[in-house]
């Protein structure tokens, strides 16, 4: 388990990551940005898996890439033994990813069709000058075996591997150099059911047997709350909700992302049946132009005035869960508690017949 | 046409094969399936990639691209006609009326340079022989019908106006246009958030319920369809592993390879620690190993799955499953909590 009283491996500071978009039209040109990560402020601790669920567009694979910098920060601190990652040089930057790796959803296009399993795993090695000649091909042979990859098929191309084993092969790769650091993007999002817990189950080996540290990027709450030991929920590209995995499941006190919870079909019908679901009304509103206040304000059925005006910070609610809402507090944690029957008609039976 | 049997079948589905030609050689995506689906209900066919699923549906909808693919045997009586016998006409008139289908990508059924009004208006116009007027009536009460907000000054716009979840509103209105007796729905929210997806799930049911058609739901999730469905059909590698009710399916699963599914899949409330897996890789079609196809997998295999092709055993009225030790797994997770 996580040892807080450790420094945490990595401490991301005031994080933002903006993108200019061309707006207006083709004659008037104002210059606009998507803020796909706004002032994010979190800690990874050495040894844990850190899992980041937000829906699409909500800003978690910008900021995961922000992380290694594959994407560049617009300000903010990312720090890694006493490194501020974000301010460091190119080259700098290059010698850091010997330490921080990454596993992309789809191992297909992150893998170069041109080169065989063994020239895709020993990369890496030589890039980092960590082994040559008869060295480096025992240690892909090694790396092949610890994800489950035959070594007869050392000389074959990408294409030839189903999803898991290529996704296999994108795990090799990023555990080549020896990180301390992976950012896991939607590792799982693309497989199939089968082959998903087979890829999460080695991940966790992995991560026990070489003490790596995961950032675990999903839309899938299932397979976050089954890998992760603390969870952050993103919204709009802020960090809305933050606790241990199994609190966020079984406590949630934003009303964000109770309804993300309650939306989560579970493999069970009469717990199916029975069940009640909050179905939040609308999209996710566009990232160029958020809502003010809170991001959440114009979905949330508990949202008043302020909401609209206040932008809420992520405070301690309850000891180690933070939540960004300006209508709970630690005195009156439930929201229901604190606006009773504020959402008629949020609540809705999924079954049985309608009064 | 042809009333409903005295069985109340709208669809009975019997051995359908549909093979393809490749360089590796013969693919059999479906080899040999049989079901039936009454009038009303919701029947979900749950598989993996590769598990002839959807190339199960295209096939009802005659929609294999031939060559490669050909429909080598079976038949599919609807409403107590065979889809596969009829003119091409015929199953054009069958397609969009009486069977719609929604996908999982909207993007690829609707037309990108087409306002939204405008797809609409072509279903009913075609097939119901609504005038101009009426059909963009029906169009824009059919918009408001599944949730689109301002219908009526949105109908007009162009489908890249609209998000995912608002493109699969669409879809469903449009197959829905003609009071379809059977809606197929080919993994209809997985390109979708998980509130979106709560969205839709309940937009199809709700129609569904006021509508009275049959659905046929074909998805990968085993959540989807726990609480959607009526019977659920497991398939694998071209064939029907298992076939059952709904909660039989879920609280006594007779196949080890539905077992393994279901273990397969996180449980939010149960505690952490290593999860069920299914070991291995789907089996290459065009080269299934003899006896049992899941055999190489399977943790209850033995000699003879790997030698005999498995039975298809019945374990309850309504509940069959394809294995050799079928009666012994259906036990044992009957003695299960």
């Amino acid at each position: 388990m996580i040892d807080r009283a450790d420094k945490p491996l990595i401490s991301i500071r005031d994080l933002k990551v903006y993108f200019p978009v061309s707006g207006g039209s083709l004659f008037s040109r104002s210059q606009r940005v998507v803020k796909a990560v706004d002032g994010v402020t979190l800690d990874i601790y050495s040894g844990e898996t850190f899992g980041l669920v937000g829906e699409s567009g909500c800003g978690k694979s910008t900021l995961g890439r922000a992380i290694l910098r594959l994407i560049e920060p617009t300000s903010g601190q990312i720090l890694f033994r006493d490194r501020d990652l974000a301010h460091l040089s190119k080259t700098e930057m290059r010698e850091q990813r010997r330490h921080l790796q990454i596993i992309f959803q789809d191992p297909y296009a992150s893998l170069n069709p041109r080169m065989t399993v063994s020239q895709i795993i020993g990369e890496p090695i030589e890039t980092f000058r960590l082994a040559r000649g008869q060295a480096k091909r025992a240690r892909v042979q090694e790396l092949m075996e610890l994800v489950g990859l035959s070594a007869r098929f050392l000389k074959r191309y990408p294409h030839e591997f189903s999803g898991g084993q290529r996704q296999r092969i994108g795990i090799a790769r990023a555990l080549a150099v020896d990180p301390d650091f992976i950012v896991a993007d939607e590792p799982i999002s693309a497989l199939d059911v089968s082959i998903q817990a087979q890829i999460m189950n080695l991940l966790d080996r992995l991560r026990r047997e070489k003490n790596l540290t995961y950032l675990f990027i999903s839309h899938d709450l299932r397979a976050i709350r089954h890998v992760s030991d603390r969870v952050a929920v993103m919204y709009l590209g802020k960090i809305v909700e933050l606790a241990d995995g199994k609190t966020v499941y079984s406590q949630p006190l934003m009303p964000y992302t109770k309804a993300l919870i309650s939306a989560v079909p579970v493999p069970d019908p009469k717990v199916e049946a029975n069940r009640r679901r909050i179905v939040l009304e609308g999209d996710v509103p566009s990232p160029i132009n958020p809502p003010r206040g809170c991001r959440f304000h114009t979905r949330c059925p508990y949202a008043i005035d302020a909401c609209s005006d206040v932008e809420p910070k992520l405070v301690q609610i309850r000891p180690d869960h933070f939540a960004a809402c300006i209508r709970i507090s630690p005195e009156q944690p439930d929201i229901e508690r604190v606006a009773p029957g504020a959402a008629p008609g949020l609540w809705q039976h999924t079954a049985g017949p309608t009064t | 046409m042809a009333e409903i049997g005295t069985n109340g079948n709208l669809l009975e589905v019997k051995d359908l094969r549909t093979y393809f030609q490749t360089e590796d050689g013969t693919v059999k995506a479906v080899d040999g399936i049989s079901f039936e689906l009454k009038q009303g209900e919701t029947l979900g066919i749950v598989g993996e990639s590769g598990s002839g699923k959807s190339v199960a549906n295209l096939s009802i909808m005659r929609l294999i691209p031939e060559p490669p693919g050909k429909i080598v045997s079976g038949s599919v009586m609807f409403r107590g006609r065979d889809v596969l016998r009829l003119s091409p006409r015929e199953v054009r008139n069958l397609r969009g009326r009486r069977i719609a289908m929604i996908f999982q990508d909207p993007m690829t059924s609707l037309n990108p340079f087409m306002r939204i009004s405008k797809q609409l208006m072509e279903a009913t116009q075609l097939h119901l022989g609504h005038s101009k007027e009426k059909a963009r009536e029906h169009a824009i009460e059919m918009l408001e019908h599944v949730g689109i907000p301002d219908a009526g000054e949105r109908a007009d716009s162009y489908p890249h106006e609209f998000s995912g979840g608002m493109r699969q509103r669409v879809m469903i209105a449009m197959a829905l246009s003609c009071q379809p007796e059977l809606l197929i729905a080919d993994e209809p929210t997985t390109a979708l958030d998980v509130t979106i997806q709560a969205q839709i799930l309940e937009l199809i049911k709700r129609l569904k319920a006021e509508s009275g058609a049959s659905v046929i739901l074909i998805t990968h999730d085993l959540g989807v369809v726990a609480g959607m469905t009526d019977h659920i059909i497991v398939m694998y590698a071209g064939k029907v592993f298992e076939q059952a009710p709904t909660t039989e399916l879920f609280e006594r699963p007779g196949n080890p390879y539905t077992r393994g599914l279901l273990r397969s899949v996180p449980d939010p409330t149960a505690e952490q620690g290593k999860l069920y897996q299914i070991p291995g890789l789907p089996p290459d079609l065009a080269h299934l190993p003899a006896g049992c196809p899941f055999a190489p997998r399977c943790e209850r295999a033995e000699e003879i799955c790997r030698q005999e092709f498995p039975p298809f055993v019945q374990l309850a009225p309504d509940h069959h499953s394809l294995c050799h030790f079928a009666d012994e797994v259906y036990a044992q997770s009957s003695s299960e909590p």
